[in-house]
């Protein structure tokens, strides 16, 4: 069995750059994303993968970064919401009015992102089954769906 | 006009999208500790002792507090002690606090803290609480310091009791041809802002405290802490940067209490606390739950007369805001009807639950979902259209409040217009029930809505303006952007008012209680109006000391010039004028010599003519003035398991004119989204010790992607004089008939009335099959 106690060093790979970090083997990755790497867009909400605003690219799919470790990260492409600059989702969720207090935001755009590269042609099932795993207290969905939908109906 | 009205994009848009909008919790320093609570796992235990003896050897931690006995807080009675001491009165209570160097270390030392409790008899209800043989949730209620007109009752579980007399409700039932009563309640839920609270205290060698914290009322939190400890208010300083959703739950002060406290331990170090979810729910303040029992009475032809009101607001285990909410029971009692004789007694009772904070409507939908449930009743007795009946009865100028103010079209807005065309647009005269085939029927309920704000007359709100030297300005105000927008709408204003861009505005973001004039709360839907009036009465100043000094550059009158586009110039000759870059840091001659100086706008707006309430009658001024509207929900109910669907969420709202239009939309939507939460599911679910089962998202569920109905929303703009622009409160109103217009259609749906909340299939199969 593999047992690791105090700190290990890993490198992760996140938007694109390597980044060294000495982690504890219990650490989530949110935990380390925020504390340790100061890239705070992932939120912590419930820390139970209930809520999603922690969501996070892993090799391109979504994960609730709550829900992973640090130490099994390296070796995987991260992408977080810093890494996406003026995407179609960030500007549609900015048109539509898709976000009040905007806690939730990132979350939600990594999800539709992911959504958006891997299954372009999603149908409203689809959307659904996908975006029912973060939830947003502001806003009654309706611009969150008009937002995604924009951007996979309007290729 | 060219900004209002408009869809102006949030300022902090950008932000909010690319993940650099920061919230409390983001902020972090090298060296900074962590607090971390430990909760009581009963909801009323005898403490007989605290063991921290092993927690206190886990290397890296700081300190514990624990046992020790703080000044008691809490807004209108000091009841509560920010740790608990002795006894601990709700599952959820502080008993300790431990400071490390990480979260994870205080994380494990606080679950080596040992408590060891003696439970004791739980109130588990406030219909329980009321009982002569109840428990005694505070042993000693009436040796409590509080607030003059709080008036505990010794010797049982009653905080405090308000009063409605309006006319004379004997004559009321004698003139009451028709009548129901009927008994209504549903428990303590929570708001689930997605941001759990967080705040981080520090505790300078001079003495000064800075909190940073997630709170809508950062100058609330600077004046409470002042007043608990002893503490000059001048060294308490506040900064809330964004709020991740506060919808009142973050208008109370808790968790910066505790921060400060825990600060001091470790000799003023920075010291963050973060709720979990779980404590966030319990611990923190939570939604109130309500036991009501509703008499109304009209004439055949149903004419309202008489309405009497008994209202148990469940208080939980501190008083804090429950009493100001038990109040607002009161002031609102019954919908926005003509009713000529009215008495409410509204009780904030003591139980062993958590203890509420305002939620977005302030008992608004609350008192709405049982005394809309009576009216259908009601209807249903008269044999009469639900919706006719509130249109024969729907409160106009001229009549009177609950309160006995005098109403007219600028304070009570267009009720009839409202049920009008929430009549249209529901297709209301295709039948309140359709079936769809022998499992599925469609179903619809209306109700009217209208909400006052109860906030202390003194409440105040201040704006400064600034400007950049290309004539760009900047406005700063007391407003916390929690998701609202309010912060852009100023902008709008203040643009309006200079006749520039809205993008020429820059605003601050932060609220920084020592640079930041104060805006009282950011609550009751009152930013655009508050805040909004100090906006202009700010920009105005600015504009006369700018004309001030272009009068004597362009040898004119002030009165002559305007300003437009950055720039001051005549009326009759637009070209003749100058650039605001001359003049707002003072004007320079070609020879040299300047005149004037740095333009600094400032304004300050204070409610007028709000008053208190008389404590026999209630008679009083609440508030500036009643947004109102009407609502209708469409289920499709199965019959054959009770499972239903949200298909159409209806709703008219008077909130007079409308600032930002898609902005509002948002607040009203969102805000019906969370109103069917609330009514159709949301609720904490207690065992018989008075603990709660469902701590967590995934047993505590909102309203999810995919579940959301239709909205359709219309506004109607009947303007609030006092108003900027003539607009009404709108981040509450949307929520405010959700819970009833369900309750109403489901119970159409049905066959059956419904009673309690959430109205989940199981509960409206036990109403039907009539069991437990
Ligand atoms: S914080 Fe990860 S799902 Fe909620
Ligand atoms: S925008 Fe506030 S939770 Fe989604």
């Amino acid at each position: 069995m593999l047992k690791l106690t105090g700190t290990t060093n890993i490198t992760l790979n996140i938007n694109g750059e390597k980044r060294p970090v000495t982690v504890r083997p219990s650490e989530t990755l949110l935990g380390i994303l925020r504390g340790k790497l100061g890239l705070t867009g992932a939120k912590p909400g419930c820390l139970n993968g209930d809520c999603g605003a922690c969501t996070v690219m892993i090799d391109g799919k979504p994960m609730k970064s709550c829900l992973m470790l640090g130490v099994e990260a390296p070796g995987k492409k991260i992408q977080t919401v810093e890494g996406l600059n003026g995407t179609p989702i960030q500007r549609s969720f900015i048109e539509h009015f898709a976000f009040q207090c905007g806690y939730c935001t990132p979350g939600f755009i990594m999800n539709c992102q992911s959504l958006i590269d891997t299954n372009p042609n999603a149908p409203d099932e689809i959307i659904e089954e996908w975006l029912k795993s973060n939830i947003c207290r502001c806003t009654g969905y309706e611009e969150i769906e008009k937002a995604i939908k924009s951007v996979l109906r309007d290729k | 006009m060219t900004n209002i009205g408009k869809s102006v994009i949030r300022k902090e848009a950008e932000d909010k999208v690319t993940g650099r909008a920061k919230y409390t919790a983001d902020y972090s320093s090298v060296g900074m500790l962590f607090g971390k609570t430990v909760i009581s796992k009963h909801g009323h235990a005898r403490i007989n002792n605290i063991d921290v003896s092993e927690a206190e050897k886990v290397p890296g931690v700081r300190a514990i507090v624990a046992g020790e006995r703080f000044p008691l807080t809490g807004e209108e009675i000091r009841d509560r002690p920010p740790i608990a001491v002795d006894k601990i009165r709700y599952h959820g209570e502080v008993t300790a606090i431990v400071v490390a160097d990480s979260p994870s270390i205080a994380k494990k030392a606080a679950t080596l803290i040992h408590v060891d409790y003696v439970p004791l008899p739980v109130v588990n209800s406030p219909r329980e609480a009321v009982k002569k043989s109840a428990p005694l949730v505070h042993e000693n209620v009436a040796l409590y310091e509080k607030d003059e007109g709080v008036n505990p009752i010794p010797e049982s579980n009653i905080a405090n009791h308000t009063k409605i007399r309006k006319g004379n409700i004997k004559k009321g039932w004698d003139q009451s041809e028709v009548t129901v009563e009927n008994n209504f309640s549903f428990p303590p839920s929570d708001h689930i802002a997605m941001e759990t609270r967080s705040a981080i205290a520090e505790i300078k060698p001079n003495g000064d405290i800075h909190i940073k914290t997630s709170s809508q009322a950062p100058f609330m939190v600077k004046e409470l802490l002042s007043a608990y400890f002893n503490i000059e208010v001048g060294k308490i300083i506040v900064d809330t940067p964004l709020v991740g959703g506060g919808y009142g739950g973050k208008a109370s002060v808790q968790l910066e209490i505790l921060a400060y406290l825990a600060s001091k331990a470790v000799g003023g170090r920075v010291v963050k606390m973060m709720n979990e979810r779980e404590e966030d729910l319990i611990s923190s303040p939570c939604h109130m739950g309500l036991d009501a029992t509703v008499k109304i009475g009209c004439t055949k032809e149903g004419i309202l007369k008489a309405a009497e009101l008994t209202y148990l607001v469940d208080s939980g285990a501190y008083s804090d805001k429950a009493i100001h909410l038990s109040r607002a029971c009161a002031v609102d009692c019954t919908g926005p009807y003509r009713i000529d004789h009215i008495w409410c007694d509204s009780y904030a009772v003591y139980t062993n639950h958590p203890y509420p904070a305002p939620y977005r409507g302030f008992s608004h939908a609350e008192v709405h979902f049982v005394f809309e449930r009576a009216m259908d009743i009601l209807a249903r007795k008269l044999r009469m259209d639900p919706l006719e009946l509130r249109r024969k009865n729907a409160i106009l100028p001229g009549d009177t409040s609950p309160t006995q103010v005098v109403l007219n079209r600028s304070t009570v807005g267009d009720v009839p217009q409202c049920i009008e065309k929430v009549k249209e647009l529901s297709r209301w005269n295709e039948g309140q029930i359709i079936e769809v085939d022998k499992r599925y029927v469609r179903a619809k309920g209306i109700a009217c809505v209208w909400k006052n704000s109860t906030i202390p007359p003194e409440s105040s709100s201040g704006v400064v303006i600034t400007f950049n030297e290309d004539g760009t300005l900047n406005l700063i105000s007391g407003v916390v952007e929690i998701g609202t927008g309010t912060k852009t709408v100023l902008a709008q204003m203040v643009a309006e008012y200079f006749r520039m861009d809205t993008n020429d505005v820059y605003v601050r973001m932060n609220v920084d209680t020592q640079a930041t004039p104060e805006h009282w709360k950011t609550v009751a839907s009152r930013g655009t109006l508050m805040a909004g009036r100090a906006a202009l009465a700010a920009a105005e100043d600015a504009i006369n000391q700018i004309k001030d000094i272009a009068s004597r550059v362009l040898k004119v009158r002030p009165d002559d010039l305007e300003v437009g586009n950055r720039r001051i110039f005549l009326r009759e000759e637009p070209n003749r004028g100058l650039d605001f870059k001359e003049v707002v840091y003072g004007y320079t001659y070609p020879e040299g010599n300047a005149i004037g100086g740095q333009i600094i706008g400032r304004g300050n707006y204070i409610l007028r003519n709000v008053t208190h309430l008389d404590p026999e009658t209630g008679k009083g001024n609440p508030g500036p003035e009643w947004a109102v509207g009407a609502q209708v929900v469409e289920v499709e109910f199965d019959r054959r398991d009770y499972t239903y669907r949200i298909l159409k969420a209806i709703s008219v709202l008077d909130i007079g004119k409308v600032l930002n239009y898609k902005g509002a939309l948002g607040q009203v939507t969102g805000a019906m989204c969370m109103g069917l939460g609330f009514g159709g599911r949301e609720s904490f679910i207690f065992d018989q010790q008075g603990r709660v089962l469902n701590p967590q998202l995934r047993t505590y569920r909102p309203v999810q992607f995919g579940e959301q109905p239709e909205y359709i929303v219309e506004f109607v703009e009947t303007p609030h004089i006092d108003a900027p622009f003539g607009a009404r409160g709108a981040g509450e109103q949307g929520l405010l008939g959700m819970p009833a217009a369900l309750g109403n259609s489901l119970s159409v749906a049905a066959g059956v009335e419904l009673f309690h909340l959430p109205l989940i299939p199981e509960s409206i199969w036990a109403e039907k099959e009539g069991r437990e």
